[in-house]
């Protein structure tokens, strides 16, 4: 068992959040963990990455190979494809729909999703919608983790142990809607998928 | 025995706590700022009263690191790569001087400049102080290292160089700790001269550095994380330090290298070792992640005896961090197929955050600036430089912490008018002052600005030196008073904001203007706290 993931998305927008809940699932799992930050300069509303690599064998780079990601989880739609270099022949890339335009050239949003289209496998999910739905609109991150549950080769319920861990100093209401969240993705992943 | 998840700072930070250090000195700067960011954290750390504030700049904190040294304790000073810069005359002397308590300097460099202004390597400073180097390949290593770096530190009498690298210090994986150590109690050292520097001493103690590198060299052959792992194909060997040894093992997580290894994770390097495996081998590739230091080393100048690849002959790039898919190409020459980024995807620079001040500042200095001309705003390194992109395009020049004010002096004493420096408030505490003092004493004709956040924004907001005492800091530089003032940065300010920079202009003499507002990031951070 062996899962490369690039997690990105815009400075601000937590996707580390999703690096910790996957990772503390992934350590109670008695996987091996590897998760390269980026810190400093692009956090101020730049492009952010985080090489995520599991494995149930020892894990030697810090950096995911080139063409060897098994997964892309995007928080925004133009930087999912920022990735593709490296992207494996048969990886999924699953991001949210959603754009974060801070920048005054942001192509036009059908072009982007018209090019994640073109990708073998993927899923594209209106992540923010759906924790509003939900009440929780700052939950997008644990909907994004949902979305990808299935590819993680991780059981769903270490998923819910980690976000109780994550979240539980803030209170049983939080832990709920962020569970909410998670199986929210999880659901639209599963009819996306058909 | 626990296992933790770690960034290669923390593991760094939490080794050092665990093996007994006192204290830990450091000025932010990434990617090296989580190490005394973990020991404020620590638990232990505050039980101990192990001394984690920050300092002035890397240089105040390598010599106060020295003193704990000095003092007997074990002590770690932290830093980026361009901090040794500013540390350095501590630094190389410190080689002569040695250490008492086990003294580390952690240096964290950054190949690629993913957060800085240059790459440059920290085993090639060391290697000029001749001071022994870890270079750890995981964090793991990082954690364990540190144990052996205070011991060799006490047993030679010498501070020791960690060197880090971007992608260890902020990747985080699992480490397993050990019991933790007790400090050292206080003790001078045994040669009550040992710290006094004067050329009599200095020769004599220089001596002994030099003779010492037989000792270091024979600590790196024995070391246990120097290793050599044997393989049956010799027309081949690969020499792979630090994390570099990652990305080769990377591309052999199945199947057995087929050429001999040496992994190399301290220094000085271990001879025998380096002999074996280049007489062995028909030819060697080097792997080293920053400049090509070994390489150049094993070459020689004239070049005429071994066969070596590297970053020199084109096998791998000269300049920017190493990866697997880089090291796979220099041992197989075959490359990596990938995608390409669709055309689509536009750049996404860092930019000021919405509420800023900074925004301000520049907003007004944009305005007056414009009656002059472009080129006369010679500024500084903070979230500030971010004025030198779209849209504000303010700023002329960005060197090195305090150039600001230096080197607009040194362009009004050229003639340029007006010469506007922009400085930060942490940034002006770090190398500012001894500028501005320059300039007072000779009454350049000048404008400087602290853009006063209240904070060292740039680095994720550690306590600024400056915080309220600016207006007296420069009235102590002596600075006139009725040319300092302080505004607040805020958009209904900005025109008088304007009106003040021109009236400043038109003063022939040294004039400041701080505007102060907190930083919004700081200010959030407060406010969700409470
Ligand atoms: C010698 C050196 N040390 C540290 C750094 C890292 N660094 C760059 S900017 C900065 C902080 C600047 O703080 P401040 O001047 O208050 O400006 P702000 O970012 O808050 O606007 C630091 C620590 C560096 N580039 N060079």
């Amino acid at each position: 068992m062996k899962r490369d993931i690039i997690l990105c998305g815009v400075g601000g927008q937590g996707i580390l959040s999703i690096a910790t809940v996957i990772g503390y699932a992934a350590v109670e799992s008695d996987l091996y963990l590897k998760q390269a930050e980026v810190h400093g300069m692009s956090q101020r509303g730049g492009d952010v990455q985080s090489h995520f690599r599991i494995s149930d064998k020892e894990i030697f780079s810090d950096l995911i190979p080139f063409g060897g990601a098994d997964m892309i989880i995007s928080v925004e739609p133009m930087e999912s494809l920022r990735y593709l270099p490296y992207l494996s022949q048969n990886g999924w890339v699953i991001t949210n729909d959603k754009p974060f335009n801070n920048i005054v050239n942001y192509p036009e949003l059908e072009e982007i999703h018209a090019q994640i289209k073109k990708i073998d496998n993927h899923i594209l999910i209106n992540a923010d919608d759906i924790a509003k739905e939900i009440g929780s609109p700052r939950s997008m991150n644990m909907v994004m983790i949902g979305a990808a549950a299935k590819h993680l080769g991780i059981e769903f319920s270490s998923l819910i142990d980690g976000i109780k861990f994550i979240f539980g100093k803030k209170g049983e209401e939080m832990v709920n809607l962020n569970i909410k969240a998670l199986e929210a993705g999880k659901a639209f992943a599963e009819k996306f998928s058909k | 025995m626990e296992k933790l998840l770690f960034l290669g700072d923390e593991a760094l930070a939490q080794g050092a706590i665990d093996a007994g250090m006192s204290g830990i000195y450091a000025y932010p700067g990434t990617p090296s700022t989580e190490i005394l960011e973990h020991v404020q954290k620590s638990k232990v750390a505050q039980e101990r009263n192990i001394h984690r504030e920050w300092s002035a700049n890397e240089k105040t904190a390598a010599e106060s690191s020295l003193g704990m040294s000095y003092a007997g304790k074990r002590t770690m000073v932290c830093m980026k790569h361009v901090g040794l810069n500013v540390a350095a005359d501590c630094f190389m002397n410190s080689a002569i001087t040695g250490a008492n308590g086990g003294a580390i300097v952690a240096v964290a460099d950054d190949p690629s400049m993913h957060s800085s202004q240059n790459e440059q390597d920290s085993r090639i400073f060391a290697k000029f102080a001749m001071v022994p180097t870890f270079e750890p390949s995981n964090q793991q290593e990082c954690y364990d290292m540190v144990f052996h770096a205070f011991e060799m530190s006490e047993k030679h009498q010498i501070p020791i160089m960690m060197r880090l690298t971007t992608r260890l210090s902020h990747s985080r994986s699992g480490v397993v700790t050990k019991s933790i150590l007790a400090e050292n109690e206080l003790k001078l050292p045994k040669d009550s001269r040992q710290f006094v520097l004067l050329p009599a001493i200095a020769r004599r103690r220089y001596k002994m550095l030099l003779d010492n590198q037989v000792k270091f060299e024979q600590e790196s052959e024995m070391s246990p994380f120097n290793k050599y792992i044997d393989g049956k194909d010799k027309s081949k060997g690969i020499i792979a330090c630090g994390i570099a040894y990652n990305y080769l093992m990377e591309n052999y997580q199945d199947k057995e290298c087929p050429y001999p290894i040496l992994k190399i994770s301290q220094y000085p390097l271990p001879r025998k070792q380096v002999e074996k495996i280049t007489s062995e081998c028909d030819e060697i590739l080097i792997l080293e992640e920053g400049a090509p230091m070994i390489e150049e080393m094993l070459k020689g100048y004239l070049n005429n005896s071994l066969n070596i690849k590297g970053r020199l002959d084109g096998t791998l790039p000269r300049d920017g961090e190493l990866n697997p898919n880089l090291v796979k190409q220099a041992i197989t020459g075959q490359k990596t197929e990938m995608n390409l980024i669709p055309e689509e995807v536009k750049g996404r620079p860092p930019q000021f955050c919405k509420g800023c001040g900074h925004i301000d500042v520049y907003t007004s200095l944009n305005e007056v600036m414009a009656e002059y001309g472009d080129g006369h705003v010679l500024a500084d390194i903070g979230c500030y430089t971010l004025a030198a992109l779209p849209p504000f395009e303010a700023i002329n020049s960005c060197v090195d912490m305090g150039a600001s004010i230096t080197m607009a002096k040194g362009a009004a004493d050229a003639g340029l008018f007006p010469s506007i420096a922009v400085i930060g408030d942490s940034t002006f505490t770090h190398s500012g002052m001894t500028g501005l003092s320059d300039a007072v004493i000779e009454k350049t004709n000048m404008v400087v600005i602290i853009s006063d956040n209240s904070t060292t924004g740039m680095t994720g907001g550690q306590n600024s030196h400056a915080l309220d005492r600016l207006v007296g800091i420069c009235e102590g530089l002596g600075v006139e008073k009725d040319h300092i003032t302080r505004i607040n940065p805020l958009p209904k300010n900005r025109e008088a904001m304007a009106e003040l920079m021109r009236k400043e202009i038109a003063y022939n003499g040294v004039s400041v203007i701080i505007p102060t507002r907190e930083c919004v990031q700081t200010l959030k951070r407060k406010l969700t706290k409470k």
